[in-house]
């Protein structure tokens, strides 16, 4: 192996342990949430509202004299648990359908490419604000709007992996060993669609946390006095003038908990070779131009 | 390759239908009466049948659904429940300023990009690759809902040079483009410097060389030109979502557009004015990325085949 790809792999390797530290201390924080926080995220104390960082409360308090940090910490949760949510259902509504869609063909097939092609015409965001805008807000409602849209990008990716390979020799073989579909379907084709669906699954979750995130700064999401970053992004708007710190330190959360996870998914799309997503569109679209 | 054009012109057709079809059951798919959705389950009866009635709920699903398709092709979306005015209206009062802005962003967008992909791609492995690539990881991490107020914090408190919100001049569009467009920015960047490398890598690029014109000449006659298109159809395919992203935006700048209409009309309950912002918005991304096929088809010649 030349230098280079040795560095390469080390740079890479260095971008995953950063990540993965990152993201495990803020999972560590979120999970430990009651025993880590100084103060009651809740407790309010409005004499002390607006206050700067302090030795006592060094991310400062909000509007409502609430301890920052604490809600930062207890943010953790709520992101983190959300994004997980979305993801795993998403991944196994995804897979289910992909897989089907890919191994059945025929109409199946042709019916999950028409949703899957309609609701890709729009974008994720817009549709989820549209949904959970009218189901009403809350952190259950926000899942589900999420894995409303979420499943279709698995989905598409599973569908094309599985049609790809079900052509391959290796499944030729085990139909020729009188193995069953299901035996087929997940032990044969799963393994082998897995990696490509991890890298996804990995961007899926900062995906989640960032739109969990968006739909609760607009007031969509995580309801009073649920600490949550966007919502807390949400009450720091109106006071960024008096207390800008209202607003850097969830954003900082936010941001760092999201390039942690885009620095893991990076370094597994590396490691396991898969090709970028853009990659991806970008020479289907180029089949489709030239069909 | 106008055969070609015309097919992907074509295409737009069934997925509106499909956008359309989409939006009409979003309030359907609702578990429960839209009426109560919209009035509070503790309103008068007679209230709710009224509403009911002007909405055409009444009827059955079909002829619902065929009267909101027959309507919005002819650009008639309703009425606002709470203003009473045509939704077709309030959306083309809005419209515009949702264009100028996602516009202004994408301005601002290449004007940072541009010029660093191509800095990046001529000095690979250098500091300023590597900070371009921070660069745009960082921005691509950076939620807007944070950005936006970050950049009034910097540019609108501590230095003083923009207004907070609002609209109306050229200082009221530039923090708000700026948030939109600096997300865009990164992906631009390891665009451009990614699309240049490769047209750069080409034999014709070595021929040129070899022919003697200099080392300038040949990156802004063989690279850039060539690098373009890819960049060009990216722009294309990202405008849909940067409609999405002007919600966020236009939320936290006060920008009276589109975003801030949806926003203002979910808060209100005003579901026919929702369902309106989501058409057009979803119309505007197929649009927006049919035209990216098209300018691509333009672009790059190799695509025309077939």
């Amino acid at each position: 192996m030349k230098s280079g790809a040795v560095g390469g792999l080390r740079l890479r390797g260095g971008r995953v342990c950063l990540g993965l530290s990152i993201l495990a201390a803020v999972a560590l924080f979120g999970a430990a949430a009651p025993l880590v926080v100084p103060r009651d995220p809740t407790e309010q104390v409005l004499a002390e509202s607006f206050r700067y960082p302090s030795a006592s409360h060094p991310m400062g308090q909000d509007n409502l004299g609430r301890d920052i940090l604490s809600r930062v910490i207890y943010g953790a949760r709520v992101s983190l648990l959300v994004g997980l949510a979305t993801v795993t259902i998403s991944l196994a509504l995804g897979l289910s359908i992909g897989m089907a869609a890919g191994y059945l063909g025929g109409w199946v097939d042709a019916l999950v490419t028409r949703a899957i092609d309609v609701l890709l015409a729009f974008p994720g965001i817009l549709l989820a604000i549209a949904l959970t805008g009218i189901l009403g807000p809350g952190l259950d409602h926000v899942v589900l709007a999420l894995c409303a849209i979420g499943w279709t990008g698995y989905a598409r990716l599973v569908r094309g992996e599985v049609m790809r390979l079900k052509e391959s020799e290796f499944v030729e073989a085990a139909q020729a060993l009188g193995l069953g579909h299901g035996r087929i379907l997940f032990g044969h084709l799963l393994p082998m669609v897995a990696g490509p669906v991890m890298v996804q699954a990995t961007f899926g979750t900062a995906g989640a946390i960032v739109a969990e995130a968006s739909l609760s700064f607009l007031g969509l999401g995580a309801q009073p006095p649920t600490p949550s970053w966007g919502a807390m992004l949400n009450d720091g708007r109106a006071f960024v003038l008096v207390a800008p710190h209202m607003t850097i330190f969830p954003g900082l959360a936010i941001m760092l908990t999201v390039l942690a996870i885009n620095l893991i998914g990076e370094g597994l799309r590396d490691v396991l070779d898969v090709r970028s997503a853009h990659d991806a569109w970008h020479k289907a679209r180029g089949k489709r131009a030239t069909r | 390759m106008i055969r070609l054009a015309g097919r992907r012109v074509a295409a737009v057709v069934p997925t509106a239908f499909g956008v359309a079809t989409l939006v009409f059951f979003l309030l359907h798919a609702v578990p429960g009466d839209p009426v109560d959705l919209m009035l509070g389950e503790s309103a008068r009866v007679a209230d709710k049948e009224a509403l009911r009635e002007a909405l055409g709920l009444d009827r059955p699903l079909t002829q619902q659904y065929a009267a909101f398709l027959l309507g919005a092709l002819r650009g008639d979306l309703g009425q606002s429940i709470v203003t009473g005015l045509p939704v077709g209206s309030l959306l083309a009062a809005r419209f515009a300023a949702t264009v100028e802005l996602a516009l202004a962003a994408i301005g601002l967008a290449l004007l940072f990009s541009l010029p660093l992909g191509v800095a990046a791609a001529l000095r690979r492995g250098s500091w300023i690759d590597r900070a371009s690539l921070a660069f745009a990881l960082a921005v691509v991490s950076v939620p807007n809902f944070w950005l936006g107020p970050m950049l009034v914090i910097v540019f609108a408190i501590l230095l003083d040079l923009l207004p907070v919100s609002g609209s109306g001049t050229w200082a009221h569009l530039l923090l708000p483009a700026g948030t939109l467009g600096l997300a865009m920015s990164g992906m631009l960047t390891r665009m451009t410097r990614g699309s240049l490398i490769e047209a750069l890598s080409q034999d014709y690029v070595r021929t040129a060389r070899a022919k003697g014109l200099s080392y300038l000449a040949v990156v802004a006659k063989h690279g850039i030109v060539n690098a373009l298109p890819p960049v060009v159809t990216v722009i294309g395919l990202e405008f849909g979502s940067l409609l999405a992203g002007t919600v966020i935006t236009e939320t936290i700048f006060a920008w009276p557009g589109l975003g801030r209409l949806t926003i203002e009309a979910i808060n209100q309950r005003d579901y026919p004015v929702v369902q309106g912002c989501v058409l057009l918005i979803g119309i505007c991304f197929v649009v927006a990325n049919t035209l990216a096929d098209l300018l691509q088809l333009v672009l790059e010649p190799r695509m025309r085949e077939g």
